[in-house]
């Protein structure tokens, strides 16, 4: 029973990382927008992420940082870094109307390699070794919720047990949800992703709706990278785990049928699959089986929603096409 | 100034690229009057109005509404002018419902689907429509869509609308009610345009027509005042003297042979009913109708790109013993070692590769012959340099992709091609589309010259001239139907324009 528990928790832990880069991608994709670079935006959010905490405990000393201004700092840190990324891609997809797979790949491949980069230096430059102090690892790992919840047996620690980021997550997921389901704003980026013209016909700022939506999504996609390197990887800069993560998060909001709330427990089962191979050990099956796992749901997923047909459960109808009014 | 006038636009002159898609034109509509817009396809209609919809801006001429010019910079801007359009492909999303489809981008409103609701109601009651707000669009019928859209237009309180062929997917009975729909707006004093190619609708609908021919303003004249035949000339035209050589093959055979063929789309929509005719080899069948009446679907179930329901196609070898194609893939009628060559009308997506040479595009014909896993470059480049010469293709090279050339050149290099293979039957898709004086000629006597060959040449066109003065025989199609099959020699413009537009014309073949 407690090692499923303890599976259960790291999922959840694992899971919060990838329910980032999923909501992120979620937006971005509602506008039409396939940002195929979500691996190398979550590659610097994590060490832009990682560079804005452990600055800002140089600067002011580890005895008076506070963990509270180190979280705001480092999702900060992260969603500028995945924001500035995403705009490079908005301006050459959206005003240049360049192909937006190549595209997104060109920013993984980039991403990938500034996030590396710049990890690589902070450790270097602080001679081998990036250290935030215990007390702010505590901040950012720490389950936040009050003792008397934890406690709970088994609920405990299935729900209340977690860092801060995974709230933050689940509520980002919820106020998502009612963005698209409840607001105007919702329904004109759907609009957008669904059918620019229509979109355009009706006097919505096509324009304004998918720079906004990829900017912040790549934002929030980047806030993934940094909660890997600051709760699973300890506050180290940690590319070999951090690496294909961005891809599973592409997956999930296939995954997830481009729905938010699908994403909070989508993350969780993925987290789950992907640390099995950590918990769940069975003789002569080598890890790299374990591994496939979530991409083999994905597929099985995919096949099903095509085979149904459900109309409601396409992607964005123009997902991958760039508009330009006077095209004939 | 006549301030009647709800629109009027002065001199407008769109261009895109080199073709002049609309050229000095004039119009004017009244409010409490129903405008047609009569044209050919390609005559620039949908251009036109489009400029007022603000999707395109006019390179020349001006705008005027109720007698002050406006600017219509996009179609928000045309809303706030209150003209609204109802494009021929609508513009709703379908994973939404119809109300959310109606108040798609007011911003000064609260999603308050109660007040929505009640608004869109008193609407349809007012000019008699019925939807229900909380369907989605993917349930709906063309029908019902378009309801959506027109009901759309009008809560934004558009009081000039524009429908662009809005007919082209009813059913008559829809048809009637879409009708009576404009009416009731006509006599709510709201200007209607309409545009079409249907000369009974324009009859039955309109007050007043104008007429466009190949992006030329032609005229307008009022609906009581003229007839069918009289509109049928202003958008044909006079005929036209092309002088394009048109020797007659003396012992035509038949080597094609189309029986009750029937074509129905995904959609379920009847492409082509029952068409039957038969193409002889050194002849000429040029194939005319009002694009998309089935030329498309008629050329590619020949060839076997196209899913038959019924009917048969069946050629006619040397032997004189017939084969049926029906059901057969382009590769399997091929290998029967029926000689069938196809020039789209999408050349360079149906036709060519862009991005190879002539010699790449020569391989695409001929890539199994080769040995092994190898290609056999050799013949394919002979081929391309004779077509090069041969048909003068202006070209740096023959590996120079063909994207990069002119239409008229991309044309040879096709059509070149297609010959080289020496069919038996050769279909060719508006071959001269966009070409020069010059260019067209070639391809006429490309043509001309494989008819006396002995091949039967199917020619689909839309320039009327040039079907009377090419092919020996004309078959007309009208809605996915033989209109009638006439002599080339002997028939008159307006007699195959007329047929075009109504179904029979004078009799069936």
């Amino acid at each position: 029973m407690s090692a499923i528990i303890a599976l259960i928790v790291a999922a959840v832990t694992f899971g919060t990382v990838l329910m980032f880069g999923t909501l992120g991608e979620i937006l971005t994709e509602k506008s039409g927008n396939l940002n195929l670079g979500v691996e190398g935006i979550m590659y610097m959010g994590g060490a832009f992420g990682l560079a804005g905490a452990f600055n800002y405990e140089q600067a002011v000393g580890a005895a008076s940082s506070s963990g509270l201004l180190a979280i705001l700092i480092a999702i900060i840190s992260a969603f500028a870094a995945g924001a500035i990324a995403s705009l490079v891609y908005g301006f050459i997809t959206i005003t240049l109307r360049a192909n937006q797979n190549v595209t997104g790949l060109a920013l993984t491949i980039f991403g990938t390699g500034v996030g590396q980069f710049t990890g690589e230096f902070l450790r270097v430059r602080e001679g081998n070794f990036v250290a935030l102090s215990n007390h702010l690892k505590d901040s950012f790992a720490n389950p936040i919720m009050p003792k008397f919840l934890q406690d709970i047996p088994i609920l405990g620690k299935i729900l209340f047990s977690h860092s801060v980021f995974f709230y933050i997550a689940v509520i980002l997921a919820i106020a998502m949800h009612l963005f698209f389901v409840k607001t105007k704003k919702g329904m004109y980026l759907r609009a957008v992703g669904e059918s620019p013209s229509t979109a355009d016909a009706a006097g919505i700022n096509i324009t304004l709706y998918k720079y906004l939506a990829t900017i912040i999504g790549g934002g929030i996609s980047a806030i993934g990278g940094m909660v890997y390197i600051v709760t699973t990887a300890g506050c180290v800069w940690n590319h070999a785990g951090l690496s294909g993560v961005g891809w599973l998060a592409v997956a999930l909001v296939i995954f997830c049928l481009w729905r938010p709330l699908n994403a909070i427990w989508g993350s969780v089962l993925f987290g789950a699959l992907m640390i099995m191979y950590l918990r769940v050990r069975i003789p002569f099956i080598p890890t790299e089986i374990y591994k496939i796992l979530p991409y083999v749901v994905t597929v099985i997923v995919l096949v099903f929603s095509s085979m149904r047909n459900n109309k409601e459960k396409q992607p964005p109808a123009s997902l991958g096409a760039n508009y330009f009014r006077e095209e004939r | 100034m006549n301030t009647s006038c709800a629109i009027e636009m002065r001199g407008i002159t769109k261009r895109f690229g080199q073709v002049v898609a609309n050229d000095s034109i004039d119009l004017s509509i009244k409010r409490g009057e129903i405008l047609s817009l009569l044209g050919e396809n390609g005559s620039g209609k949908t251009t036109l109005m489009n400029m007022l919809a603000g999707i395109y801006q006019p390179d020349e001429g001006e705008i005027l509404q109720d007698g002050l010019p406006i600017a219509i910079r996009s179609p928000k801007d045309a809303y706030d002018h209150g003209i609204g359009m109802i494009h021929q492909h609508y513009k709703l999303v379908d994973v939404f419902t119809a109300a959310q489809n109606i108040v798609l981008g007011l911003n000064d409103q609260k999603l308050d689907l109660k007040s929505i609701n009640a608004k869109v109601k008193a609407i349809c009651d007012k000019y008699s429509f019925v939807i229900d707000p909380a369907m989605k669009i993917y349930d709906m019928s063309v029908s019902q869509k378009q309801t959506v859209e027109i009901v759309k237009v009008l809560y934004r309180g558009a009081d000039i609308l524009i429908l662009d062929e809005p007919t082209a997917v009813l059913t008559p009975q829809e048809t009637d009610k879409l009708f009576a729909v404009l009416h009731n707006m006509k006599a709510d004093g709201k200007a209607v345009i309409i545009i079409t190619h249907k000369l009974n609708e324009v009859m039955e609908i309109s007050d007043e027509v104008a007429v466009l021919r190949k992006g030329k303003y032609i005229g307008t004249v009022k609906t009581s005042e003229t007839d069918p035949q009289a509109l049928t000339d202003m958008m044909v035209g006079h005929a036209v003297v092309l002088n394009i050589d048109r020797p007659k093959f003396e012992k035509p055979v038949p080597r094609l042979k189309v029986q009750g063929l029937t074509c129905i789309d995904h959609e379920g929509i009847t492409k082509l009913d029952g068409v039957s005719f038969t193409a002889n080899g050194g002849e000429i069948l040029g194939v005319a109708g009002i694009a998309g009446s089935g030329q498309k679907e008629l050329l590619e179930s020949i060839s076997g790109l196209y899913p038959v329901k019924e009917g048969s196609v069946s050629f006619i070898g040397g032997d004189g013993k017939a084969k049926e194609l029906v059901g057969m893939t382009p590769m399997q009628i091929r290998k029967t070692g029926v000689g069938m060559a196809f020039v789209p009308e999408d050349r360079l997506g149906m036709g060519l590769v862009g991005s190879m040479g002539m010699t790449g595009n020569m391989m695409l014909r001929s890539w199994r012959k080769g040995k092994g896993i190898f290609l056999n470059k050799k013949s394919p480049e002979d081929l391309a340099k004779k077509i090069w010469d041969e048909l003068e293709v202006v070209t740096p090279s023959t590996s120079f992709p063909v994207r990069r050339m002119s239409g008229g050149n991309v044309q040879k290099v096709l059509v070149g091609r297609e010959i080289a293979s020496q069919p038996k039957i050769l279909m060719t898709a508006y071959p001269v589309r966009g070409l020069d004086i010059n260019t067209s000629y070639t391809i006429y006597n490309l043509l001309t010259e494989q008819k006396m060959n002995g091949v039967a040449v199917l020619f689909v066109g839309e320039d009327l001239d040039v079907l009377l003065e090419l092919c020996d025989r004309i078959l007309v199609l009208c809605g996915g139907k033989v209109s009638g099959i006439v002599d080339a020699r002997s028939a008159t413009k307006e007699e195959i324009g007329f047929m075009m537009t109504t179904l029979g014309g004078k009799e069936n073949a």
